[in-house]
């Protein structure tokens, strides 16, 4: 069964193709990890299939999965660090599955808040600003908040840069804990080592698919230099792209 | 007497009752909003709002005379008018938010200018862009109070999702959609608080009972609520303290309010606890952990 199906997708800013032309899926359980340069598209796919962003050519379908079955965590600089919010608030977002804009949250949501912050190694820190937090521990907590989404699909854009080996190390377990649970993981990593030991799938992307499948056929010398000599789109005078969908 | 100096007016002058009343549902309406609009990085998005409600209020005074009605609706038209124009302009272009208001706003207050200069100077437009809370009629006191009403259901609906929307947009999106719809209803409310605060305080300064008590409790309170409750309370007593200075001493209210509101100000960048300036230059022993 696939997860989520790339048919022939093109993403991309002002007419510049960020990821283009595009096939093929992610199967439900799978872990895959999205590699390649800056500027290879890699987190224009993530906000592609989240819907963020709607394709300039093709389709992605999310087999039976609907919006909210996705969980999504964005690169680090997207949110306000300085914000007066305690820990377990932020943390608690992740039931708006339940609660809604508008309802509450009850008392058990607080308690599997409590749980998962204790499952992160944040036990103790709920009432603490999250501008106190340092930038590990401001992951733990997003990852805290993912646990409670509790969703099929789990994106990951970067979860891991600037993160220190200890907490990164904490934080990969509950990612291979959620592959033992068969939750699809697409995550979009820059560490090769990480990668090779703890993803079975990769897709190496530089624009265009440079490969995709078992993570020891794709990270080959000969890929890895290929995605490497890509140029990053962006040039005006390029000519309109006309290759059609097959 | 204490009293005298404290309670008298209130207690003798009907008119100050009503004033006082208007300045505590300015205080429950408006507080919030600023706390929001600090969180947001758009404490100036007020200001310019303000001098946008201007020229509205100004036309609504030239086809209906000094009615408050038309004077309000003016306003609120005006303001939404340059809040939404901005909002679509931002969403839609890469422009950033501040420079589609500051273009949206300076273009409504020059067709400000130009409609109070078509009457030359008329004392009683004057009135209507620095206020009068001591004018407040019933009317004035049941648009005000309804007003605040209004803003601060509202509030408590859209609290969260925007509440997010500011913390972390990535996430609201990821979740729930798009968060736009929320911060056009902000801007609505931010609007109306200024329609409600333009009587009593005029244009101009129903923007500092909105900021000053906002920022000031930035500098005690370190969360959202916290913030909104301890900005209700200093707008109200702001408002509170100026209109018995302006009593005492025969001051325009409006004016004696927001500088007071300002003094609040400072003594909190002095003395406040959370990050003010006597904790930066004395610092404490530091802790073990």
């Amino acid at each position: 069964m696939n997860a989520i199906r790339l048919t022939d997708v093109t993403l991309g800013y002002d007419r510049h193709p960020a990821v283009h032309h595009i096939d093929g899926h992610f199967e439900d359980g799978s872990m895959t990890a999205v590699i390649g340069p800056n500027g290879a598209g890699k987190s224009t796919l993530l906000k592609g299939i989240m819907g963020l962003l709607p394709p300039l050519t093709g389709a992605i379908t999310l087999d039976g999965a609907t919006c909210g079955d996705i969980a999504y965590l964005p690169q680090q600089a997207d949110i306000d660090r300085e914000f007066p919010l305690s820990v377990l608030d932020v943390v608690l977002l992740g039931a708006w599955k339940w609660t809604g804009p508008f309802g509450g949250a009850t008392r058990a949501m607080r308690q599997q808040a409590e749980e998962a912050l204790r499952a992160v190694g944040l036990e103790g820190f709920g009432k603490r600003q999250i501008a106190a937090l340092s930038a590990g521990q401001r992951q733990r907590m997003l990852f805290a908040r993912l646990l409670l989404q509790d969703c099929r699909v789990i994106l990951l854009d970067e979860p891991f840069t600037a993160i220190d080996a200890r907490t990164t190390a904490d934080l990969l377990a509950l990612v291979n804990h959620w592959h033992e649970e068969r939750r699809t993981i697409i995550a979009v990593l820059h560490d090769f080592v990480q990668v090779r030991r703890n993803f079975p799938q990769t897709l190496l992307l530089a624009r265009e698919t440079i490969g995709w499948g078992a993570t020891a056929e794709v990270l080959t010398a000969e890929n890895l230099l290929a995605a490497q000599n890509m140029c990053e789109a962006g040039d005006d005078r390029a000519p309109p792209c006309r290759r059609s969908a097959s | 007497m204490m009293a005298d100096i404290f309670l008298d007016p209130f207690t003798h002058f009907e008119f100050m009752r009503r004033a006082l009343i208007a300045c505590l549902a300015l205080a429950l309406g408006s507080g919030p909003v600023g706390v929001f609009l600090v969180l947001r990085r758009m404490s100036l998005v007020g200001d310019a709002l303000s001098h946008a409600i201007m020229p509205g209020a100004a036309a609504g005074f030239l086809i209906a005379g000094l009615s408050l009605p038309a004077m309000s609706l003016g306003g609120f038209v005006a303001g939404l008018c340059v809040a939404l124009l901005s909002g679509i302009v931002t969403r839609l272009t890469r422009q950033r938010e501040d420079a589609s208001f500051a273009a949206f706003y300076l273009m409504s207050l020059a067709a400000g200018v130009l409609i109070v200069s078509m009457r030359g100077s008329n004392v009683d437009l004057m009135h209507v862009l620095f206020g009068t809370i001591l004018a407040v009629d019933d009317l004035s006191l049941l648009l005000v109070a309804g007003i605040a009403s209004v803003s601060t259901l509202l509030f408590s609906l859209i609290y969260r999702p925007l509440v997010v929307e500011c913390f972390d947009p990535g996430f609201l999106r990821s979740v729930h959609g798009r968060g736009s719809v929320y911060h056009m209803a902000f801007l609505v409310i931010v609007v109306l608080n200024l329609v409600a605060g333009f009587q009593a305080l005029g244009t101009l300064m129903a923007v500092g009972l909105m900021m000053l008590p906002a920022a000031a409790s930035r500098f005690w309170a370190r969360e959202v609520w916290s913030l909104g409750l301890l900005s209700i309370a200093l707008a109200f007593l702001s408002g509170y303290a100026g209109l018995v200075i302006s009593f005492r001493h025969n001051l325009p209210s409006g004016p004696a309010i927001v500088l007071f509101a300002g003094a609040i100000y400072v003594f909190s960048f002095v003395f406040g606890s959370n990050g003010g300036l006597i904790g930066a230059l004395l610092p404490r022993r530091h802790l073990q952990a």
